[in-house]
């Protein structure tokens, strides 16, 4: 068995387990132990779910046992601690003669408060080793799990279910990244808050994710990090596997000190983690929203093969600004090749820009844009395409449906039509860039400006991501060009194995 | 604590691990210096070399562009004049005159998180303001060297530049991967600045000074 086999199965009965206990229950709407029984019932998880509190009675319909011993044997795979840290040693001694194998506590009071909180974490740590427990925490908001349906934390939101699995030191950061999932509409696989990660951190659930075949790209907030030999070497083994998308808080830290070498004095941590990174495939990202569209990237568009890169675009400006994004980074605005070129006449109007960024001039009749498109992606020489302009007519369209003379005058009937063709782009763009395995990106502001419009609409429906600006969805290539490059530079297959 | 190697013993640690350094030689007398300068061919460069003496330019114990015997004679004559009882035991370096428009800077240096890290960067008097470096943990692999050149910002400097050819990649990914080498089998190795790490009309990186940081 690898290492990867044996953390799977330590973590299966947490991600995926047949039965929740929720200890510690309240009927008070503001405890945890409320919100985080609601969040499990809301969210449709399909096991068995139980409370317990000291008092009985019943909380949003489940009836609460007074205590574990009196819950049916081998029916729960995961307790959810939401009593004080005072309760927890004797709760999760009879959590395990009842065969509970793992436990999320969100009990503070632990590490975080001082030398007494130490030591009652390191009981806690030895205690579950003892019973031979999984344990998540303590002092964490809890974790979701998509396959499972299971939302067990005591945060919002309810993510859509994905392949983007988040691990974090700071559990509002999960919730920062699953908002983004939720405004997206690119979903989550599991999202845990590590908490103060006494037992198992984000690294040890990054390994999960990088052997779940319901993840596609691990995406992750750290702090500070206790061994650094050991965390690079445990994120290599990750990014091996899956993209890994970093996001690290305290780069400015520390900065610079003072050294007797020239070396030293521009060794800043932050340059020593970048390059720490770099060396191990890991994506880092420098924002919040850089970070999860990095990662909504990776789990919805092939790696490309080169950086050979052709922005195609209805409207000008839009697409000097692009290159100009492009020259910024490792990727290149390729020169269209002749052939190209020349296919490329024969459905557009002598006007358009004959270069790249590929400008069709408003010269498009209905079927140009897929066309032309295809022609792009099936080109050997190019490696990805950013395209520009989608929702245009649509934002027309709305005006006119909006205006005082809709839907009279044929308004009714344009405005179907402009939304029916912008969606349809939508479509194509995902759909060539499935028939080339070809990463082919979408950018308007109107993917905020205006989520309704039927072209972002159809980007989310078929389940990629709409870039809000083109400059984004630059960056978000260039991170995966970058990694697509330290993989072939290492020999590494192109498409990571799908499990192990 | 720690304590420095001279230029010479520094630069004689790097090489034995595969860190290019320029031909040169250590004498004790000025008559010397003039025969090894003969031996290394004009211009050359001659420097008042010692374990304690870190800070050469300084304290103007560095002559430049010597074109011939004589020359290298006096040069040689007034730099022993010059040592302090506090330098201990000191000689000459004699060093061909290493000329180039490009420097870079080299390194090791030990992090207190991830342990020896290798640098390059763009170097010179500049190198701290300008601050365009990449580091990697040891190990290092080629590809890994190879990766640092392309992570620099002001990689026209690489390429063809002023005249003189484009940097020989594979020459400053070998003294890279020597300088890890040298982290890996000398443990008592805390820092190594090879600045500036002058780059030839050719393209060929040399490292014209070298600071090797030992813990004692």
């Amino acid at each position: 068995m690898t290492p990867a086999c044996r953390s799977v199965e330590r973590f299966r009965p947490m991600f995926d387990p047949s039965g929740v206990l929720v200890a510690g229950a309240s009927t008070h709407p503001g405890k945890f132990g409320f919100v985080a029984l609601h969040n499990i019932l809301a969210g449709g998880y399909a096991g068995k779910v139980f409370a317990t509190n000291r008092e009985g009675g019943e909380v949003l319909g489940i009836p609460c046992a007074t205590s574990v011993d009196d819950l049916p044997d081998g029916e729960i795979d995961l307790v959810f601690v939401c009593t004080p840290a005072s309760a927890n040693a004797e709760l999760l001694r009879r959590c395990a003669a009842k065969g509970i194998p793992a436990a999320f506590v969100t009990s503070a009071g632990y590490a975080e408060a001082g030398e007494d909180g130490r030591a009652a974490q390191d009981q806690l740590v030895a205690l579950t080793d003892e019973l031979g427990m999984v344990l998540a925490g303590p002092n964490g908001q809890g974790f979701v799990s998509s396959p499972s349906s299971l939302c067990a934390q005591i945060v919002a939101p309810i993510p859509p279910p994905g392949r983007i699995g988040v691990a974090s030191q700071s559990g509002n950061f999960v919730s920062s990244f699953m908002n983004y999932a939720v405004q997206t509409g690119v979903g989550i696989s599991r999202a845990v808050s590590a908490g103060n990660a006494a037992a198992n951190g984000v690294a040890d659930f990054l390994d999960f994710y990088a052997a779940d075949p319901e993840t596609a790209v691990g995406l992750a907030y750290v702090e500070g990090i206790a061994d650094g030999r050991a965390f690079a070497d445990r994120i290599r083994s990750v990014a091996e596997r899956r993209p890994l998308v970093l996001l690290k808080g305290g780069a400015s830290a520390a900065g610079q000190r003072a050294a007797a070498s020239h070396t030293g004095s521009l060794a800043s941590d932050d340059a020593v983690f970048d390059g720490m990174c770099r060396q191990h495939g890991v994506t880092r990202a420098a924002t919040v929203e850089e970070a999860f569209e990095a990662a909504a990237t990776f789990a919805t568009q092939p790696l490309p093969r080169g950086p050979r890169t052709v922005v195609m675009t209805t409207a000008g400006g839009w697409g000097v600004v692009t290159a100009d994004a492009i020259a910024r980074t490792s990727l290149e605005l390729v020169a269209l090749p002749d052939d190209l070129l020349a296919a490329i006449d024969e459905h557009l109007p002598p006007r358009w820009s004959r270069n790249n960024p590929v400008d069709l001039a408003g010269g498009e009749t209905r079927d140009t844009i897929p066309t032309v498109m295809e022609l792009i992606a099936r080109h050997p020489g190019v490696d990805s395409i950013v395209y520009l302009g989608l929702g245009i007519q649509s934002n027309q369209g709305r005006l006119m449906r909006e205006g005082p003379f809709h839907p009279d005058h044929g308004l009714e009937r344009i405005v179907a039509y402009h939304e029916r063709q912008d969606a349809r782009f939508a479509e194509a763009a995902a759909a060539i860039s499935e028939r080339t395995g070809k990463p082919i990106l979408t950018a308007t502001e109107l993917a905020v400006a205006d989520p309704d419009n039927a072209g972002p609409a159809a980007v989310r429906a078929s389940g990629r991501l709409c870039y809000a600006s083109s400059n984004r969805a630059v960056t978000a290539l260039d991170h995966l060009w970058r990694h697509a490059r330290w993989r072939q530079r290492r020999g590494l297959a192109l498409e990571p194995s799908s499990a192990s | 604590m720690s304590r420095t190697l001279s230029e010479a013993d520094s630069k004689a640690l790097l090489a034995r691990h595969g860190v290019p350094v320029p031909d040169e030689r250590v004498v004790a007398t000025a008559a010397e210096a003039a025969a090894a300068a003969i031996e290394i061919g004009f211009p050359v460069v001659a420097k008042l070399c010692g374990d304690a003496i870190t800070h050469k330019t300084e304290r103007g114990l560095v002559r430049l562009r010597l074109g011939d015997a004589t020359a290298v004679e006096e040069a040689a004559a007034e730099l022993l004049g010059r040592a302090t009882p506090d330098d201990g035991d000191v000689g000459v370096l004699i060093a061909p005159m290493v000329q180039g428009n490009r420097e870079l800077i080299a390194g090791l240096h030990a992090d207190a998180q991830f342990g020896m890290t290798v640098m390059v960067g763009i170097g010179g008097v500049l190198a701290e303001a300008v601050q365009d470096v990449s580091f990697r943990l040891v190990p290092l692999t080629r590809t890994d060297a190879e990766d640092m050149l392309d992570d620099l910002r002001t990689a026209t400097l690489l390429g063809p530049f002023r005249g003189e050819a484009a940097v020989q990649r594979d020459k400053v990914v070998d003294l890279l991967v020597g300088l890890a080498a040298v982290a890996v089998a000398e443990p008592e190795v805390v820092s190594v600045d090879l600045n500036p790490l002058v780059v030839t009309a050719e393209g060929a990186p040399v490292a014209v000074d070298a600071l090797v940081e030992m813990a004692s």
